[in-house]
């Protein structure tokens, strides 16, 4: 029986030779103002998805 | 590192470093939290034979097997190995500006109490920006752009519609300097909606990526604060213009963004109440007040609202079943896609990508800094002079905050909010210990929802 369901995410660790374009959106641009979330923010780093 | 947590049926690991998300079982759930504890390998059947003695030996020794594999290839009690990056955003895009809190006007038509704004004016006199000094404003966001091509300008105030043709003028000027740089000028307007008509329904599909709507929900909640200088509430105004903006908003982005506070902890019902107006891109915010502010959120509220958040995730699956989905801010997590590890640890931006802009021109970290004048950075004329503010954001992040190391959702948030940080501890590389709290709990919410989503679409393979 599978008593583990590993779902599909990031890599993070793996993250760090293609990524820190900074594209992405500021936290704060979106709906927030007040409070910091970045784990919402989507990626948009066209050379890794490439 | 590991953080497990059981929620609306499903037991949950997260591996905090890897970006790991396993959903287990009982037997493997305190399999791992044996594994956590440092038990010793020979211990690790024994123990867990005795919780499930119904269980075959083989079984269970399958699973530790499992786990130990999970381990091994990295995606279980990955070491944190970021700390050397941490800073190396930043350090890479030294002096990139990539977006402006614009403060297009110092000023209000509403006289809302729980205003972190003071009705707009931030602790100042009352002042609308001139277009000059927009434009200007535009300028300095291109000049000190880099490479970067999206720029982020977001109206803000203050009630920006105070002062439309000014935003109406700088979108054009942005527009017409836009390609000959290579920028793309993304536009967001935050209005409380009182003057909003035709013309700025228009303005705001046409331009604006995104419009944030501030509605809180039941009338009677919202009327609290949100009133008019004759302490008239706004709500029977500004919802049929809120309902027309976004009817013909077609698929662009909007949020209908809430504040709740010690008057209504309870916050899922005015979700509902936006719900039942039709809008069905939310957003909820704990009010930002300091304590002893009757609006202020007490630790007795924090317990509710950590309750609400759960109920909230709930009440999401169920409209979800029922082919009536609705999506809430805080929960938009896409675990495959989404930031990358050098955003997650650099921190939020203030003071250095992100900065306010006064409408006389001044620049400050952002937006909640505006008109402390310790935290001034130069204008946008003169450019940041005060380097010495400038270089204490440069260095703020996530491995900064001592108390951030222990924490397992600090991939999560990035060390959280510099503004919440100094208001709670006057440190800017402090923590809002309320505001952890109940961000942890959103985002347990948050990866149970996209955990139940990605088994969801496993289950419809």
């Amino acid at each position: 029986m599978e008593h583990i369901k590993t779902i599909q995410t990031r890599p993070l660790c793996a993250d760090a030779k293609n990524s820190g374009c900074g594209e992405c959106q500021t936290s704060c641009q979106s709906a927030c103002k007040t409070s910091c979330g970045i784990a919402n923010q989507a990626c948009e780093n066209k050379s890794e998805k490439e | 590192m590991i953080h497990q947590y059981k929620l609306n049926g499903y037991n949950i690991v997260l591996d905090v470093c890897s970006g790991g998300v396993h959903v287990v079982d009982d037997l493997a759930y305190d399999a791992i939290a044996l594994f956590d504890q440092g038990a010793a390998e020979e211990d690790l059947l024994p123990a867990l034979q005795k919780t499930y003695p119904d269980l075959p030996a083989e079984e269970i020794a399958g699973c530790i097997d499992a786990v130990r594999g999970l381990k091994e290839s990295g995606q279980l009690f990955a070491e944190d190995t970021f700390a050397p990056m941490a800073g190396e955003l930043k350090r890479r895009s030294g002096g990139i500006v990539k977006a402006l809190c614009l403060h297009i006007a110092h000023t209000c038509n509403l006289n809302c109490e729980y205003c972190f704004a003071s009705q707009g004016k931030y602790h100042g006199e009352r002042a609308v920006m001139p277009l000059d000094v927009a434009k200007r404003a535009m300028d300095f966001l291109v000049e000190n752009s880099g490479t970067r091509r999206n720029l982020e300008v977001d109206f803000f105030g203050g009630e920006p519609l105070m002062n439309f043709d000014v935003v109406k003028q700088t979108v054009a000027y942005a527009r017409s300097i836009e390609k000959e740089h290579g920028k793309n000028f993304r536009f967001t307007l935050t209005t409380n909606g009182m003057l909003i008509d035709d013309d700025v329904i228009d303005f705001a599909n046409r331009e604006c990526v995104n419009v944030v709507l501030s509605l809180d929900g039941r009338k009677e909640i919202h009327d609290k604060y949100r009133v008019d200088y004759a302490g008239n509430g706004s709500f029977e105004r500004i919802v049929p213009k809120f309902q027309k903006l976004v009817a013909a908003r077609g698929n662009k982005n909007y949020y209908m963004r809430g504040t709740f506070t010690h008057n209504n902890p309870d916050f899922t019902e005015d979700i509902k109440t936006m719900l039942d107006l039709g809008f069905t891109e939310l957003s909820m915010e704990p009010v930002v007040a300091a304590p002893g502010d009757p609006a202020a959120l007490t630790p007795a509220d924090a317990e509710i609202v950590k309750d609400q958040y759960e109920k909230l995730a709930q009440l999401m699956l169920e409209r979800k079943k029922e082919g009536r989905p609705f999506t809430f801010y805080h929960y938009m997590l896409d675990l495959k896609s989404g930031p990358c590890i050098y955003k997650r640890i650099s921190g939020c931006g203030s003071g250095t990508e992100y900065m306010a802009v006064t409408p006389w021109g001044d620049l400050y970290p952002c937006h909640q800094f505006v008109g402390e004048e310790a935290f001034l950075l130069g204008n946008i004329y003169t450019g940041v002079t005060n380097t010495a503010v400038r270089d204490r954001f440069a260095v703020c992040n996530v491995y900064t905050r001592e108390e951030c190391r222990g924490c397992w959702a600090r991939l999560y948030c990035s060390g959280g909010c510099a503004a919440n940080a100094w208001h709670a501890t006057g440190d800017i590389n402090g923590v809002y210990k309320q505001g952890c709290e109940l961000f942890r709990k959103r985002m347990e919410c948050a990866i149970m929802l996209a955990a139940e989503e990605a088994l969801a679409g496993e289950d419809n393979a």
